[in-house]
């Protein structure tokens, strides 16, 4: 049993000293070893509260490295983090919130080779990654070696929580991810956060019930929220709790299971499928577009994202939002080189299959990239966001 | 999911099971029927109908009775983080 220091006892007096968590539950914390995936937007408070609140091991897991644009909603870094691993600099900085729990952590991506072999030495794992493939994975590692799984996801405004896999006093199993959502939305029909934008505050809301949720689970007071979807929309302050049941047709423990293994998560979220299946459309690259602009010949530039990104940074180009470009087909020049250009990329070879599959352009060549391939090679003083 | 209905998060309809309000809102703005519904007309398995605080499989499904003030919720996955 583990005994605590005298630091420990001052450091946690104010969970001692809760009739209901006292000593017990504070032992129980000390005891256990959580899995957090993802040390981003909800990993940050969420580990932050589960260092100071005494969990024994905590492991991290996250390939990545702190971007600026993390700084808007992962409080866990702050400047002088940038470029390095996110696993390391959250070790760094819990280690001085709490020197008296151990941290490890995994600098890699968790895959389908990897999963099972992480997972297994937890008592719980704690989901905050960022795609869909991820989340089955880990939600399929976790009911096939028997661990709960407390999950959020967040997106703009709107955040939902739940726990999975999570079997009560009474031995009953409550349900997992494939029982709420039992497929994952067709690819690009649900944009991620890095796409659409999350408001900063969201995942500092959801991150810190994820982490109520882990310790009233570990030290075995209150009750978890298993079986039920509980929702949050910051721009309303709507919140509602549903209930999630078990479904007969899980395949992973279900009537009649079959699937006992991971699978390739790529491949059934559709991702890769997509991109075969997108037509490749004519590129130009940043190289290619500066001659034209140097030669300054006849082209024409067309912007098809939003007004206000358009107002962080621009080429110049005439600015005709991707949802807005079929019926500013007019406006699109046919005599000459039309160069389409987005962010990345990905809206502007969008909008060029649509103008050539409606109104049978062959003038269009997408800009490889995007202004951000712009920024980075030809004019590094713009803004990327 | 709300670009596609002008950005309005909420839709009254009359329809007295969740086919029919569903249909409604389909036929309001058409761009949602795709997304909401697969080739064969029935709802895509990303998303949650729930009636109050029910998922719609746990009652009758699309056939679910609605009354007047009953409030359908449409719940998709999301998965950021």
């Amino acid at each position: 049993m583990s005994a605590f220091s005298k630091e420990e006892y001052k450091r946690y007096s104010r969970h001692l000293i809760i009739p209901e968590f006292g000593l017990e539950g504070q032992r129980r914390l000390k005891e256990s070893r959580v899995l957090v995936v993802g040390a981003g937007g909800l990993g940050s408070p969420l580990l932050q509260y589960l260092a100071a609140a005494g969990v024994g091991t905590i492991g991290i897991v996250d390939f990545d490295v702190v971007e600026d644009s993390n700084l808007q909603r992962q409080v866990l870094f702050g400047v002088n983090d940038v470029g390095k691993p996110k696993a390391d600099a959250a070790r760094e900085r819990l280690l001085q919130l709490n020197p008296y729990i151990e941290i490890k952590t995994y600098r890699e991506r968790i895959s389908s080779e990897n999963a099972l072999e992480i997972i297994r030495d937890y008592d719980l794992v704690a989901d905050g990654t960022d795609n869909f493939p991820t989340r089955y994975l880990i939600n399929d590692a976790c009911v096939l070696l028997d661990k709960p799984n407390v999950y959020a996801s967040i997106f703009r405004f709107e955040g939902q929580l739940s726990v999975f896999n999570h079997v009560d006093e009474q031995g009953v199993r409550g349900p997992n991810y494939r029982d709420l959502f039992p497929e994952p939305p067709p690819p690009g029909l649900v944009p991620s956060c890095a796409e659409g934008g999350v408001i900063g505050v969201l995942p500092g809301i959801l991150g810190s019930l994820q982490a109520n949720e882990v310790i009233k689970i570990l030290s075995g007071v209150g009750e978890p929220l298993s079986g039920r979807l509980f929702l949050f929309d910051a721009a309303t302050f709507q919140t509602r709790t549903l209930k999630v049941r078990r479904d007969p047709d899980n395949p992973l423990n279900g009537e009649n299971p079959t699937q006992t293994a991971l699978i390739d998560y790529q491949q059934f979220c559709g991702i890769g499928n997509a991109e075969v299946e997108e037509r490749a459309v004519k590129e130009i690259d940043v190289e290619g577009l500066k001659d034209l602009q140097t030669r300054g010949e006849g082209y024409q530039l067309i912007d098809v994202r939003e007004p206000y990104e358009y107002e962080i940074a621009h080429l110049d180009g005439e600015l005709i939002p991707l949802g807005a470009v079929t019926e500013a087909v007019a406006k699109i020049a046919r005599d000459k080189q039309v160069i389409i250009h987005c962010r990345s990329g990905k809206r502007s070879a969008k909008a060029i299959r649509q103008l050539e599959d409606l109104y049978g352009f062959d003038n269009l060549y997408n800009l490889k990239g995007g202004i951000l391939a712009y920024a980075e090679q030809i004019n590094p003083a713009l803004p990327v966001y | 999911m709300r670009k596609f209905t002008e950005n309005n998060a909420s839709f009254d309809s009359t329809g007295n099971t969740v086919q029919a309000a569903l249909a409604d809102l389909v036929g309001t703005y058409d761009l949602l029927g795709k997304q909401l519904l697969n080739e064969e007309g029935k709802l895509r398995s990303f998303l949650k109908v729930y009636v109050g605080d029910e998922d719609i499989k746990a009652l009758d499904g699309v056939d679910t009775a609605l009354k007047e003030d009953t409030v359908l919720s449409i719940i998709p996955a999301i998965a950021g983080g």
